[in-house]
């Protein structure tokens, strides 16, 4: 039997018994991140595929909530700094080697983007919208020409966006549990199936649900894969990793994991869309309210359990 | 220049007379430490064996907090030491979170703190607090690349270990066994 415990008395807080450093703001973000990201990918990959009369949610009125979402994803993440008067020091550097640099110059690049897109239809929501001065309506119609590069741009920054919020945490290799490659597929998985649902939600025309529902089920399918191929991957790895993937087979957080995030928000809700697309009635909004309900709950649990996960020694 | 440090787990009786040195030279604030002791245990009764170790930041050759941190305020000083630039440090936590050591704290002034190797005594030729107030005198600071050095030498007779080196840091603190 071997039994280490720190003898002086090491107290640090937010370090011990064990790291509670990134509370709820970090999922906050990394949800809203993701949902953005979802809705981004979506508005910008069917407006290419010339899709925008036949799916007006997605491509005009859904990307209008994007900055909002970003902006207090930002704000989540501006909360979380325990030194924030200098947070401006995130935009002096560059640093390729850091997932958290690299986040936050995409969004430096994918926020003003989701403006620039929002602005173009902000008069699809508000038919009265008047842009008032001169040089914003020349703005506009210079952007509106430009709209399938912005498109393009908006489709590949939204897929860093949605892989970085996995990366973020993957590239700790002092978390076992964060510490798996997967993490970013993961993440952007449930990111666009996050988005998807949230199109269906705000969706009111009946064929671009049932879109977007088939396009979350096969979302959620490859999400589930993952997860299962996660778990597979933990407990062929080394002792740190196996009792990471144990914290959810058997350990503390295993009902709250399958239970809600699995069942409930994905397997439930996968069900549902079947049911529907079987023509059986059932209430469209269940299905993307526990999907969303659940990615948010991931996020959660996957933050607080990898600060959990640890290195013997 | 590779500053090291090398403890002897046969002599260190865990008096944390090293923690408090560094809670007094460093100004560390009231509640927190950038150095410990561990006091492992293993075996089974009779058969029991006791290890003490001061530990504290590795000064890592991979360090993951300085890969980690998005604007450069944690560096490699000269000598190998892993220091935090208080007025580029935004307290994020990334670093506090890629320490597998769990070395590093936020100050309560809102920048990331940890363990310096006292660099502003040894800039002076002196030995890091914790080293020289040490009662048992079990521990060895100097240059690695320096092969009369204490800690150079102390490696060279005795067998020692590092902590979690399959984590790919390449730490920098040696326990002699």
């Amino acid at each position: 039997m071997r039994e280490e415990i720190i003898v002086s008395g090491r107290n640090n807080h937010l370090i011990d018994p064990h790291l509670e450093i990134w509370e709820w703001q970090i999922p906050m973000y990394l949800f809203l991140g993701g949902l953005a990201a979802g809705i981004l990918f979506f508005a910008g990959l069917f407006y290419i595929r010339g899709k925008e009369k036949e799916y007006p949610t997605v491509v005009r009125m859904a990307p209008i909530l994007v900055p909002p979402m970003l902006a207090m994803g930002l704000f989540f993440l501006f909360l979380d700094l325990k030194h924030k008067l200098y947070f401006w020091q995130l935009y002096t550097t560059i640093k390729l080697e850091s997932p958290m640099s690299w986040g936050a110059w995409v969004l430096m690049g994918i926020t003003p983007l989701s403006m620039m897109w929002a602005a173009l239809h902000i008069k699809y929501l508000f038919p009265k919208w008047d842009w008032k001065f001169n040089w914003a309506i020349q703005a506009e119609a210079f952007l509106q020409k430009q709209k399938k590069w912005l498109a393009w741009a908006m489709v590949g920054l939204s897929v860093i966006l949605g892989i970085y919020t996995g990366i973020l945490l993957s590239a700790f290799n002092a978390r076992p549990l964060w510490n798996t490659s997967i993490l970013g597929p993961l993440f952007l998985t449930s990111g666009l199936s996050t988005g998807a649902a949230a199109i269906v939600l705000m969706s009111k025309n009946k064929a671009e649900r049932h879109h977007f529902a088939k396009i979350d089920l096969g979302l959620i399918g490859v999400e589930l894969f993952l997860i299962i191929h996660m778990f597979m991957g933990f407990r062929a790895s080394t002792q740190v990793q196996i009792d990471a993937a144990n914290l959810f087979l058997g350990g503390e957080f295993t009902a709250v994991f399958w239970v809600f995030v699995v069942g409930l928000g994905l397997i439930i809700p996968a069900i549902l869309e079947i049911m529907e697309m079987r023509k059986i009635k059932v209430p469209y909004m269940v299905a993307p309210v526990l999907v969303l309900v659940g990615g948010l709950l991931f996020r959660f649990i996957m933050t607080h359990a990898g600060q959990v996960s640890r290195w013997l020694y | 220049m590779r500053y090291a440090m090398a403890i002897d787990t046969k002599k260190c009786v865990g008096c944390s007379d090293c923690v408090v040195a560094c809670q007094t030279e460093n100004d560390v604030p009231v509640g927190f430490c950038r150095d410990w002791v561990v006091e492992v245990v293993d075996g089974t009764y009779p058969q029991l064996e006791l290890e003490h170790r001061s530990e504290r930041c590795n000064h890592c050759e991979n360090a993951p907090c300085v890969r980690c941190c998005p604007t450069g305020a944690s560096y490699v000083d000269d000598g190998g030491i892993v220091q935090v630039k208080k007025n580029k440090c935004i307290g994020c936590g990334a670093c506090v979170t890629s320490c597998p050591y769990d070395a590093r704290f936020v100050h309560p002034k809102g920048y990331v703190d940890k363990c310096t190797f006292c660099h502003h005594r040894i800039q002076k030729g002196q030995q890091p607090a914790c080293v020289s107030v040490c009662p048992t005198k079990c521990m060895y600071f100097g240059d690695l690349d320096d092969p009369r050095s204490e800690v150079s030498m102390i490696l060279k007779k005795r067998k020692y270990k590092t902590l979690i080196p399959e984590a790919g840091t390449k730490p920098h603190l040696y326990f002699l066994i």
